[in-house]
């Protein structure tokens, strides 16, 4: 890997001034950077170390009603925390599908909002990506693209998000708390991540030394935990990205849906919110005929990038349509042992307690 | 490290007998306390660290390479490149045996894979070797790869595997098919797969002079010897190889591997001991892997549903350079009876690494190929899958006619069955659903494994205080050589094991041949069997012929050895210790070696293979298309059993290859570069612990005393043969889809 400078922040500012400098990146876990970095796909200059800064590992009420979770939180605290995965259970449910314990573990909420694409041509120095050098074209298109992207692509890029967590996030109107060198701001997830068009090198909203510092979560994000999951199809039962993903939340008044929430994962470059999917659900009674107007509305827009991921189209409107049955059925007592799943209610083992 | 205490305050030992024993690995507790060595660990005081600079393009050949750079960077040694690599006795595409094959060793600047080593970066450290590498930026000239097998015109290969014939017939295949009453034909596909061993290809090569120590992980330590005086030009015995342990090997490490022998030459280049792990992606290249296939079965029936005829056509791939050829076609030869049979295989030549020997090389694609055909064949005459298996048994190898030296495997399939509860089975597809409205199917494979058996040497000893060493060059890649060897070695001196002392793992020891082919067991455990068998031979001698001994005059009559006396035959009330023959004797010890190898006429006579029937549970999402396997049950006889609980392990081991081979295993590449998309073991996938089925593994009877001495068949690799096929089917059987691209993944199911 190439030389580079490391330092440690001890506060937010000093973090901030530190990766102010060209060609520094903030290092939390490393997950993901450090494995970038192995290959050589991004080689950063200077390393601004983030894991020490005092007080972004705190899950606290936010003054509205809300929720605040610390940057530095770490997914497995977050899926385990009683109150919050009480509160949010489809984000917990995300959480625990993502990964493996060991990686769990260690990542941070504020890394996996900044994780890069799963795509391997992005991983593959060899090829040319738009991503890793703006200009040198996609090889991607016309590739090997079973996995890639079915919605928001352009000719520059057709990449994908690989976040579980960021689904829930999206449907639930999460706001980003940011630091930087203009001062602090915020900004809705829905907002955050940006689609390729043609600066795909662009990935989010975030300024050259601007830090995550916190989530939050809004006060209604709670009204739906009686009614809340996520569901994720992988290539194999765990340890995988997903194929497609879809995080499904309803509340319902008197037999009928007073307010739903839903967005796809493993469809675009971002967590695929879909208002005209929650329109269609709207005022209605939960039940199949709806769950599929509502699918035919998530995916009206779709369209492959390449031959071998057009049936994630259709994967995704029956995943759509299996989130929301399972959503109105009720969020189970216990998070499920092999979480979002389609195996998840014929696993051998009882899952573990939401709280 | 060639030794490990038979510890035995943790393992139940039964005394007087150690095979049959289930004892627990005797390096179980170095390897879960982190004090196994594996060669990577090993550090000679000065070692430089090296690092593989890899070719990016699949075809053409290096334009540059950016030495300055590299050279320039701190802690930079050296950089090898072909200009200043060591000069080779032997060039490494000079074929001297059919287990050599070609090796990229920095002698041109030709590209024939992607991944092929182009110069390696020694360095003071790990990291700036890595750089170094990265620094050298080969620019290219670049010819377009062929990949893939339409990429390049068919052919009918010399030979396939290890020289068997491409092409063998049995009767007329057309007439058969003619004359049938059902008939199916239908090509399935495998991917390209690689072995991916947990512990990658390492070396740590020094030099003293012209003798070369190396630590590093081996399925073939002579082998290895042989290869390296060859190329070096200095003599085999001046080679020193410690393999202890190894990380798996899955057959990528039965030959050395290119990288490996260029640490050899970095150390030569340097002067001083080099270290150098191949990284993950570099094993995508120049360590072999199992080629993509495409067969196409015909099969066709009588009314009563036997086979009438059985074609297997196989097309697989090879390098540009070199042959190895995936012999799929092999199983058709000998699993079922059919008047007429014809195996044909041919080959493309792609832009990749030499296809090697793989996880059951030919059996295990050449499984799911057969079996999903016989699967397809039971359906069209309406037969039971199993009821089917038995009408078309072999009572004789179909393709030789000879007779089986033993074969259980209606054992197999009846117990099997039973434990599996087959009876139930629904016979139309997509019929059964469990209580959360997931589809659930069954399927079932035969397995299907020769038995072979290599060349081997081993050593024994007993000693004036009664104790013995067993000394062979084996080696254990995690499946139990250590324990299993050791059981045979004790039970052939007579002594309980923690009498015994056992050393193999070095290439000092005596030759044991090759760990694969599921024959190492037979192989080295035969010399072990030979050589305690030569040396209570000559300690009966001693006491059969001195007077003093109560043994005295018991040569006929013969004696045995146990609890480390040896006791005559036919009264065991006459015994002596092996302290008091060899006190009253003068000697210090006695020893004596053996060697096991293949017996011709057996070879001659028999068909020799192990067999076993494996039946699978699935569970596929009727909409998502999501496939877990959720049973499995293999029932297997592979003659004597060594130590059942390893052999367990073994089996269960070649079953989840089995859901790998069904349900994950591919290697993505890019069409028009030849370059690898999931070279890491994120992506790559093989199954998870939630993967993984509940497991049971019947270790069904059967002895056969033509084999071997010992009787023993091999495990090694049965497992994974019939599993893939059985889950296959299974898939089929719970959805009505047949899905005929393996792996299965979830895109083909969504209907």
């Amino acid at each position: 890997m190439n030389r580079f400078d490391y330092s440690r922040a001890a506060s937010v500012a000093e973090a901030v001034a530190a990766a102010a400098r060209p060609g520094a990146a903030y290092l939390a876990a490393g997950t993901n950077l450090l494995d970038l970095m192995k290959g050589a796909v991004v080689t950063p200059g200077h390393l601004v170390d983030i894991t020490r800064l005092p007080g972004l590992d705190r899950i606290e009420p936010s003054g509205d009603g809300g929720v605040r979770i610390g940057a530095l939180v770490r997914n497995s605290d977050l899926a385990h925390d009683r109150d919050f995965a009480r509160a949010y259970p489809a984000v917990a449910e995300a959480l625990l599908s993502g990964a493996s314990a060991q990686l769990r573990n260690a990542a941070t909420v504020g890394g996996n909002l900044m994780q890069r694409t799963r795509c391997p041509y992005f991983y593959d120095t060899a090829s040319p990506c738009n991503k890793r050098t703006p200009g040198a074209g996609c090889a991607a298109i016309g590739g090997a693209t079973r996995l890639h992207a079915v919605a928001g692509w352009s000719e520059h890029c057709i990449a994908t998000h690989p976040s579980d967590f960021c689904v829930p996030l999206a449907a639930l109107d999460a706001i980003v708390e940011i630091e930087g060198p203009g001062g602090a701001r915020t900004v809705p997830l829905a907002d955050f991540h940006l689609l390729p068009g043609d600066t795909p090198e662009r990935e989010s909203v975030l300024a050259p030394g601007e830090l995550i510092v916190a989530l939050r979560l809004p006060p209604e994000a709670a009204g739906f935990s009686a009614h809340a999951r996520y569901l994720k199809v992988r290539d194999r039962t765990s340890y995988a990205f997903a194929v497609v993903s879809a995080a499904a939340m309803l509340r319902l008044d008197g037999g009928r849906i007073a307010d739903g929430r839903l967005a796809l994962g493993g469809l675009a470059l971002k967590p695929w919110r879909v208002k005209a999917a929650e329109a269609a659900l709207m005022g209605r009674a939960p039940g199949p005929e709806v769950f599929k107007e509502a699918a035919e509305a998530a995916l009206a827009e779709a369209k492959p990038s390449g031959e071998a991921n057009a049936f994630k189209v259709e994967l995704a409107r029956r995943i759509v349509v299996r989130a929301l049955t399972l959503a109105a059925a009720g969020t189970p007592e216990r998070l499920p042992a092999l979480p979002a799943s389609p195996f998840a209610a014929s696993s051998f083992a009882p899952g573990a307690a939401h709280g | 490290m060639a030794e490990i205490a038979q510890d035995m305050t943790t393992r139940r030992v039964r005394h007087g007998s150690s095979i049959g024993q289930p004892l627990t690995r005797s390096e179980g507790p170095l390897k879960v306390t982190g004090q196994a060595r594996f060669a990577a660990d090993n550090l000679p005081p000065g070692t430089l660290h090296a690092a593989l600079c890899v070719a990016t393009i699949a075809r053409g050949r290096v334009t540059h390479l950016d030495v300055a750079a590299a050279e320039a960077h701190p802690g930079v040694v050296a950089v090898m490149t072909p200009d200043n690599a060591p000069k080779l006795a032997q060039h490494p595409d000079e074929k001297t045996n059919p287990f050599c094959f070609r090796l990229d060793l920095l002698q041109d600047s030709a590209v024939r894979y992607a991944n092929q080593p182009v110069a390696v970066v020694i360095a003071r450290t790990l990291e700036a070797a890595t750089e170094g590498a990265r620094l050298l930026a080969p620019a290219y000239e670049t010819e377009a790869p062929r990949i893939g097998l339409d990429a390049a015109d068919p052919f009918t290969p010399p030979a396939i595997g290890v020289g068997q014939p491409p092409e063998e017939h049995h009767g007329d295949v057309e007439a058969g098919l003619s004359a049938a009453q059902s008939r199916i034909a239908a090509t399935y596909e495998t991917a390209a797969q690689y072995h991916n061993a947990m512990e990658p290809h390492a070396a740590v090569a020094s030099w003293e002079g012209d003798r070369l120590t190396l630590h590093m992980p081996s399925q073939g330590m002579a082998i290895a010897q042989g290869r390296l005086a060859g190329l070096f030009g200095i003599r085999p015995q001046d080679i020193h190889i410690e393999s202890p342990f190894l990380g798996g090997g899955f057959g990528s490490k039965g030959l050395i591997g290119g990288p490996q022998v260029l640490a050899c030459m970095a150390a030569r280049l340097v002067g001083r001991p080099v270290k150098l792990v191949a990284t993950r992606p570099q094993m995508y290249g120049p360590m072999g892997h199992r080629a993509p296939t495409r067969q196409t079965l015909r099969l066709g029936t009588d009314a009563d549903g036997r086979l009438t005829a059985l074609d297997h056509h196989v097309l697989t791939a090879s390098s540009t350079f070199d042959d190895f050829f995936e012999p799929s076609g092999g199983v058709s030869h000998t699993l079922y009876a059919s008047p007429a049979i014809s195996v044909r295989h041919e080959a493309v030549r792609l832009d990749t690494g030499t296809p090697l020997f793989m996880r059951a090389p030919g059996e295990a694609s050449g499984s799911v190929a057969l079996e999903s055909a016989v699967d397809e064949m039971a359906i069209a005459c309406g037969v039971d899958p199993l009821e089917f298996r038995l009408r078309n048994y072999a009572e004789v190898e179909p393709i030789s006619g000879k007779p089986f030296s033993s074969k259980a495997l209606r054992d197999c399939y009846a117990q099997g069955a039973e434990r599996f509860g087959w009876a139930g089975r629904s016979k139309e597809p997509r019929q059964t659903r469990d209580a959360d409205g997931l589809l659930v199917g069954w399927g079932m494979g035969t397995a299907t494994f020769p038995a072979l058996m290599f060349e081997a040497q081993a050593r024994a000893e007993i000693r004036a205080d009664g104790t013995g060493t067993v000394e062979i060059g084996a080696q254990d890649m995690g499946q139990g050589a250590w324990t299993a060897l050791a059981q045979i070695a004790a039970d052939g001196l007579g002594l309980d094991l923690d009498r015994l002392t056992f050393r193999m793992g070095s290439s000092d020891l005596p030759n044991a041949g090759i760990a694969g082919g599921s024959g190492h067991t037979a192989t080295a455990g035969g010399a072990i069997h030979a050589a305690g068998q030569a040396v209570i031979g000559k300690l009966a001698d001693l006491a059969t012929n001195d007077p003093a001994s109560p043994l005295y005059g018991a040569g006929n009559a013969g004696v045995i050895a146990r609890d480390g006396r040896l006791i005559r035959r036919d009264d065991a009330e006459r015994s002596e210790r092996f302290e008091d023959i060899l006190a009253r004797a003068g000697h210090g010890a006695v020893e004596a070696t053996g060697k096991a190898s293949a017996d011709p006429a057996a070879k001659q006579t028999y068909a020799m293979h192990a067999h076993g029937a494996v039946f699978a549970e699935v569970k596929v999402d009727p909409d998502l298309g999501q496939v877990r396997v959720t049973r499995l049950v293999g029932a297997f006889a592979a003659g004597r059993v060594i130590n059942p609980r390893l052999v367990t392990s073994q089996y269960y081991g070649g079953m989840i290859w089995g859901v790998s081979f069904a349900l994950h295993e591919h290697a993505a590449m890019d069409p028009r570069t030849g370059r690898f998309l999931n070279d890491n073991l994120g992506e790559y996938h093989v199954p998870v612990n939630a993967d993984t089925p509940a497991m049971e593994a019947i270790l069904v009877h059967e002895e056969d005393a033509h084999v071997n001495a010992l009787g023993i068949k091999g495990v090694g690799e049965i497992g994974i043969t019939g599993t893939a096929g059985a889950i296959a089917n299974a898939v089929w059987h719970a959805t009505g889809i047949r899905v005929r691209e393996i792996p299965i993944t979830l895109d083909r199911l969504l209907g």
